[in-house]
């Protein structure tokens, strides 16, 4: 729980000073998947990360998702199911799938 | 989300308080969910509150469908808590145990030779009565109650605040011998019923033959960790069948 506060804290001071600020959480996962369900990523306007969805395969995908909510304010689910074989060539070597919802701080 | 309810949230955190945020994911509306009010957009959906509660009892995030909404309710549990009170030489073994297992310890004891920081490095020592302590600290139903000093003047203040709370687990060093005693006085002093009494693990810990101060530490947080998982497995079950 203090893990994923942590972040919000973070993502709170960034909305304090003024920055535009999306927040990722994992919502949903399938067989084994590195970070468990209420997994946070808050990105800055800057594309600043703070906090986990993954081991770090999905990250970059996730970035370009909030920047775009933080731009046009909608919220987004993003499915990240991958085969094990593509698991590997991403990183994430346990072949699990995740659920992403991505939203702007208002 | 909105920044109001990350505040909210951090405020919950210090406070103690468990807190569910649930956020329909077709348009982020959301609303904080306590055990005693809810608030925001989502609030007025009973049935949205209900869930939210439920979620918290288990301190399980899940993804459900309400009335054809993607709700995702997302559960913030302050960590299980365990207050010692008696800074004796078995205490000295289950703090550091009970840290490695996430738990937020506490030991509290007035007299001043035993509640020292030395004895009890990285964990919270009070020196206060316990009556006292537990009144500026709260308890609460992710915190787990133990007495140790065998003294009435000690333990029956504890045990008895404990009682009247809805800690999850309330535990007293004693042999049988002793326990019974302890049953007379807190029925007959403190206003403790039979049902009241009952709740308390005495002699306390699960029966692996301990005998050290570690092994009774041993037994003393297996049988913590027991009372909680059974707990959380009741209250998931009625939600198991009905699916």
């Amino acid at each position: 729980m203090s893990d994923a506060l942590d972040v919000l804290e973070q993502v709170g001071k960034w909305k304090d000073a003024g920055k535009g600020v999306a927040i990722a959480t994992v919502i949903t996962t399938w067989g084994s998947s590195p970070r468990p369900v209420g997994s946070q990523l808050g990105v800055d306007d800057t594309g600043a990360m703070v906090g986990s969805v993954s081991g770090g395969c999905i990250e970059g995908a996730v970035v370009q998702e909030a920047l775009a909510a933080i731009k046009d304010g909608k919220p987004r689910m993003l499915d990240f199911g991958v085969t094990d074989e593509q698991a590997w060539d991403v990183g994430l070597a346990c072949g699990g799938k995740v659920q992403v919802f991505v939203e702007k701080v208002n | 989300m909105k920044a109001e309810t990350i505040k909210a949230l951090q405020d919950a955190r210090t406070q103690r308080r468990a807190v569910t945020l649930a956020t329909r994911l077709s348009d982020a509306a959301e609303a904080l969910v306590y055990l005693d009010k809810a608030e925001g957009p989502l609030a007025s959906d009973a049935a949205i509150v209900t869930a939210a509660r439920q979620a918290m009892d288990i301190g399980r995030s899940e993804t459900v469908d309400i009335g054809g909404q993607k709700i995702f309710l997302n559960v913030y549990v302050p960590p299980a808590r365990l207050i010692v009170v008696g800074a004796v030489h078995i205490a000295q073994s289950l703090a550091p145990m009970a840290t490695m297992l996430d738990f937020d310890v506490t030991v509290v004891d007035p007299r001043g030779a035993w509640a020292t920081a030395n004895r009890f490095p990285g964990v919270k020592v009070i020196q206060d009565w316990a009556d006292e302590a537990f009144q500026a600290m709260g308890l609460d139903a992710s915190t787990a109650v133990v007495t140790l000093t065998h003294d009435p003047k000690l333990d029956d203040p504890a045990l008895e605040a404990a009682l009247k709370s809805d800690v999850f687990y309330v535990g007293a060093l004693g042999s049988r011998r002793t326990h019974a005693k302890r049953k007379e006085r807190l029925m007959s002093e403190a206003g403790i019923t039979e049902e009241q009494f009952a709740r308390i693990h005495g002699p306390i810990g699960l029966n692996i033959g301990a005998k050290s101060p570690a092994e009774i530490a041993v037994s003393i947080l297996g049988q913590i960790v027991e009372v909680r998982a059974r707990r959380l497995e009741a209250l998931a079950a009625p939600k198991v069948a009905a699916a």
